[in-house]
């Protein structure tokens, strides 16, 4: 077998001190006293996974998607709806059920909105989102309306961890340990998708669609097929997010929630690949705390955020980069 | 060997006519240049060839086989490919990433999602390969947006050359580039054209670089054809020394 490329090794070095530490939150969290920070952060991750996606689109095809809550949304309301209508307890059907739903409306989505770009992209997907709002709001009798649905906790790996002690404990353990293993997965998936020849070619188009053209790129198949892994990823992301959260209701799917994915992203710094992890990780505590802190927590929390954009134009990932290289540089 | 034939082919912009009933061909392996004046319609009859844009009627027959009504995805798999006017790069991409995607393009390669691109050592040897042709081997590191414009406008004949076109168009290859960067960018090109035996197309405005390169010279004027014929016939042409000097030609 060949050595693994440069570029792979350079990500995994720089990656093992990160893995290690995610891997030893469990345990810091439990030393101090503080399991709810584990539940944090696992939010933090899986809302990575959301960013993750949605920054394919962004970062790398040039699409903005305001609609990114309709795959979020669908991947939590599939696994819902597998409780409340199979009585199903697997994470891994919820995964897989998940995946499928969101695929299916990805891509339906998807292949109404790549034939157009721009601000034209942004509405379409933004108003088939609410679409989809809008029917999980009215069906009430199906979908429970604003009241939304309960997810109890399930169980994982085919029923080898369930909630033998204390919900918390569990959730800042076997399920924090269940996402890492997830989230490390999607990360090194969509790291390869975006240094192939697929995600060179998607590149390619952001930069100059008409020259991709004529470089034999066919646009618009290309982007239907970003449009539906990027569904996928956020889908899985919302499959994930239920059993920490015990609920879903039509708020996850309003694009109100979309806002924040794409605030996250941007807050990261989109043009960088770990940027939206940093940003999903950063703004979930952000809002975490600000909430915590006041009613006021909207003001407070767009006040930091301004100010995080406004002095960070390029995202925390993005400015970081540029303080490292401008101090590497000889004087 | 006629490569590609125009039959009348018309493009009208409003009561504009671009394209005027043009019967155009190109023959197998010749060097040919498209000259004529600003509007006089040589940009439209290549997007009307490369499947930019849609002709108002007539045809276009590349290897005996009608292209006309084919998507630009189709006839560059047959073998057409331009650069152009203005450079058309894909400038947050390295130079030679704008290679490799027309090598990946080529051998059907690009749709691949779960195979890192530098793994491909034919497409990587392949591109360092291009680069070095168009003497941008050095400069295959850095953003295409950050290379000065006559790098800026090899590296965008590189990147239609990369694939492997039987008929290349190559629009105003000189223009905005120094009068002493023009000899070597033709130098280059001309080269690399020949010893890929690609038979190609060049609009082109500097009538000293047309008349050292091409075989033959096709002249354009209000959407028609004017006169066609080699480099000689052309310069003694009564009728394209008045129309594009505004004056006759010299005994």
């Amino acid at each position: 077998m060949s050595p693994p490329p440069r570029s792979m090794r350079r990500m995994l070095v720089s990656a093992a001190p990160v893995a290690v530490f995610l891997l030893l939150v469990p345990y810091l969290a439990d030393a101090f006293g503080a399991p709810y920070q584990t539940i944090l952060l696992c939010y933090g991750l899986v809302m990575a996974i959301a960013a993750l996606g949605f920054n394919l689109l962004l970062g790398y095809t040039g699409l903005l998607s305001f609609g990114h809550s309709a795959y979020f949304g669908m991947g939590a309301y599939a696994v819902a709806f597998l409780v409340k209508y199979l009585h199903i307890t697997s994470m891994e059907i919820f995964l897989v059920g998940g995946v499928v739903a969101t695929a299916i409306v990805s891509l339906a989505f998807g292949f109404i909105c790549v034939r157009y770009t721009r601000i034209f992209f942004s509405i379409l997907a933004l108003a088939l989102s609410q679409v989809l709002w809008s029917l999980i709001y009215k069906f009430f009798w199906v979908t429970g309306g604003s009241d939304g649905l309960r997810v109890p906790t399930p169980t994982l790996l085919g029923g080898l961890a369930t909630v033998s002690r204390d919900k918390v404990t569990f959730l800042a353990h076997g399920y924090y340990y269940y996402v890492l293993v997830i989230f490390f997965v999607c990360v090194a998936l969509m790291w390869v998708i975006v240094n192939s020849p697929f995600g060179k070619a998607l590149q390619a188009i952001r930069d100059n669609e008409t020259r991709a053209e004529f470089i034999g790129v066919q646009v618009r198949k290309y982007r239907l097929v970003a449009f539906l892994v990027s569904g996928v990823f956020t889908g899985l992301a919302g499959a994930l997010w239920v059993p920490l959260n015990g609920l879903v209701t039509p708020d996850t799917l309003h694009w109100t929630f979309s806002g924040e994915i794409v605030f996250l992203t941007v807050l990261g710094g989109f043009r960088t690949f770990t940027g939206p992890i940093i940003g999903a990780v950063v703004f979930n505590y952000l809002k975490t705390y600000a909430v915590g802190y006041t009613v006021y927590w909207q003001l407070l929390l767009g006040a930091v955020l301004v100010t995080l954009v406004l002095s960070m134009p390029s995202g925390i990932v993005g400015t970081a980069s540029q303080l490292f290289a401008k101090l590497r540089r000889p004087a | 060997m006629i490569l590609l034939g125009t039959k009348s082919l018309t493009k009208h912009f409003g009561n504009t006519h671009a394209v005027d009933h043009v019967d155009f061909t190109v023959t197998q392996g010749e060097l040919l240049a498209l000259i004529g004046s600003n509007g006089a319609g040589k940009t439209t009859l290549v997007n009307l060839i490369s499947g930019l844009i849609r002709p108002d009627s007539g045809s276009i027959v590349f290897q005996e086989a009608d292209v006309t009504a084919q998507s630009i995805h189709a006839r560059i798999a047959v073998g057409i490919a331009r650069s152009f006017q203005l450079v058309n790069l894909f400038d947050q991409l390295t130079a030679f990433d704008n290679v490799a995607l027309s090598i990946f393009s080529r051998k059907g390669k690009s749709r691949q999602l779960f195979s890192l691109a530098e793994r491909h050592e034919d497409v990587r040897d392949e591109a360092t390969d291009v680069l070095r042709q168009f003497g941008l081997d050095a400069k295959a590191g850095m953003l295409a947006g950050g290379l000065a414009q006559g790098e800026r406008k090899l590296l965008d004949i590189a990147v239609a050359y990369a694939l492997r076109p039987k008929l290349l168009f190559l629009d105003e290859p000189t223009s905005g580039v120094s009068t002493r960067e023009k000899a070597p960018i033709m130098d280059i090109i001309t080269a690399v054209v020949r010893s890929g035996r690609i038979t190609a197309v060049i609009i082109e405005h500097d009538m000293d670089v047309v008349f050292k390169y091409s075989d033959r010279i096709v002249v354009m004027h209000q959407g028609t054809i004017l006169a066609d014929g080699t480099p000689d016939a052309i310069r003694t042409n009564e009728r394209v020394t008045t129309t594009l000097l505004g004056a006759p030609a010299p005994a």
